[in-house]
């Protein structure tokens, strides 16, 4: 119990995709217009994390790692796929923002439009991939931390995404020099907020 | 239409500034920001995503007329999906700590924004020559950007170029002392945003209003 509390302030606020890692930045730039549009694509992007990060999980366990598939026989004790997670985590993630793409298409035809590219274009978000590359990498002990760290990691995602919103909105009022407005503040302001992130670092619970 | 004429000079020359995949398109940024605390690493990753950018354009441009347009997005990915796994496979071979020290990012190359950029918006309408000098052009404009940042990240950040000692020794005597903060991941993006701002200085037609 302790451990999944631990992995999810740590995967809120230290390990955070943005400011820690920088996943998931295209989106999150484009998108940072106004709150709403962020909200919605913020929680697309944890819901789409926290779905399929349990399902890879179980995928690089019994399939991909070295000795993953020797559930299915002696002779498969020493099978390694691994090359091919890759591929196959990409394929789960873009079926799966498929699926996402077609609900929200039905239920809210308004989030759908405002969202546009941007909907699809998750499949092809870092901090899903990167999600489930670092869940590889960290290898976590069950399942349930698993997918803990994705719900973690989209939150945080969620919680930066509406905070730069927020501010770029009060920016459009600001009297920036001209060659820095747009993209230019944007990054300078993720940077600040980053500064602000790294006094989370060693939290520990 | 010879091989190089002046039209596809342009293909090849205009990602380096004006039309620049990091700094103009906004593509690839996360990558760019992450690989950048060293120069080695920087130069690696852009080298990796050159290669990956050119041949996926080639191998979609080739295809693009027989890929059905409801899942182009899924073949895509998984073209660029193999191609990212042969990049990864040789650089274990051949420069295995440079691999673990770009750990994640060699796969996140899949997910790179520049090359379904470039694949939606190039590669599915042009040949697969025109297509690989676009791959190579947006490719280098990258490597540009990531070289940049690696530079000044690692020469004020550690005093050093790939990994040697240029700052003197005689400096720290002085009191001269690195700036850690460079190394860390906020000072990426600030460094980022001075590109842009140098750049859009000199390129007036590209400030936003």
């Amino acid at each position: 119990m302790e451990e999944l509390l631990s992995t999810f302030v740590r995967s809120i606020f230290v390990d955070n995709m943005i400011f820690a890692y920088y996943l998931g930045m295209c989106s999150f730039v484009a998108v940072s217009k106004n709150v709403k549009t962020a909200l919605g694509l913020g929680i697309a992007v944890t819901f789409v994390l926290f779905c399929t990060l349990p399902i890879n999980y179980m995928l690089e366990n019994y399939v991909l790692k070295e000795g993953a598939l020797s559930w299915l026989g002696p002779d498969f004790a020493d099978v390694n796929l691994s090359f091919l997670s890759f591929i196959i985590f990409i394929a789960v993630i873009a079926s799966f923002v498929q699926l996402v793409e077609m609900v929200v298409e039905k239920f809210s035809p308004s989030l759908y439009a405002s969202l546009g590219i941007f909907l699809p274009l998750i499949a092809v978000n870092c901090a899903i991939l990167g999600g489930s590359l670092f869940m590889q990498q960290k290898a976590f002990p069950n399942v349930g931390v698993a997918t803990v760290y994705g719900l973690g990691s989209g939150l945080g995602w969620l919680l930066a995404i509406v905070g730069m919103a927020a501010i770029r909105e009060k920016l459009a009022y600001s009297d920036i020099p001209k060659p820095l407005k747009g993209l230019g503040i944007t990054f300078i302001v993720t940077g600040l907020m980053g500064m602000a992130f790294m006094c989370f670092s060693g939290l520990k619970i | 239409m010879g091989l190089l004429s002046n039209k596809n000079k342009e293909i090849l020359t205009s990602p380096l500034s004006v039309n620049n995949p990091v700094v103009v398109q906004m593509l690839g940024i996360c990558s760019a920001l992450a690989v950048t605390s060293k120069l080695e690493p920087a130069i690696v990753m852009g080298i990796s995503v050159t290669a990956v950018v050119a041949f996926a354009n080639v191998i979609i441009s080739l295809i693009r007329n027989t890929i059905p347009n409801r899942i182009r997005i899924i073949v895509q990915l998984v073209v660029v999906a193999a191609l990212v796994t042969i990049v990864s496979e040789v650089l274990k071979a051949f420069a295995y700590d440079v691999n673990k020290q770009l750990s994640v990012f060699v796969g996140l190359i899949i997910t790179n924004c520049i090359l379904m950029g470039r694949l939606e918006a190039f590669a599915l309408g042009n040949g697969p020559w025109e297509s690989f000098l676009d791959g190579i052009g947006n490719g280098l404009g990258y490597a540009l950007i990531l070289v940049i940042v690696g530079f000044f990240r690692e020469l004020l950040g550690s005093g050093t170029l790939l990994g040697f000692q240029v700052i003197p020794q005689a400096f720290y005597d002085f009191g001269y002392a690195n700036n850690g903060l460079m190394i860390l991941p906020p000072m990426a993006l600030i460094t980022i945003a001075v590109i842009i701002w140098v750049h859009r200085s000199r390129n007036k037609e590209l400030q936003e209003n």
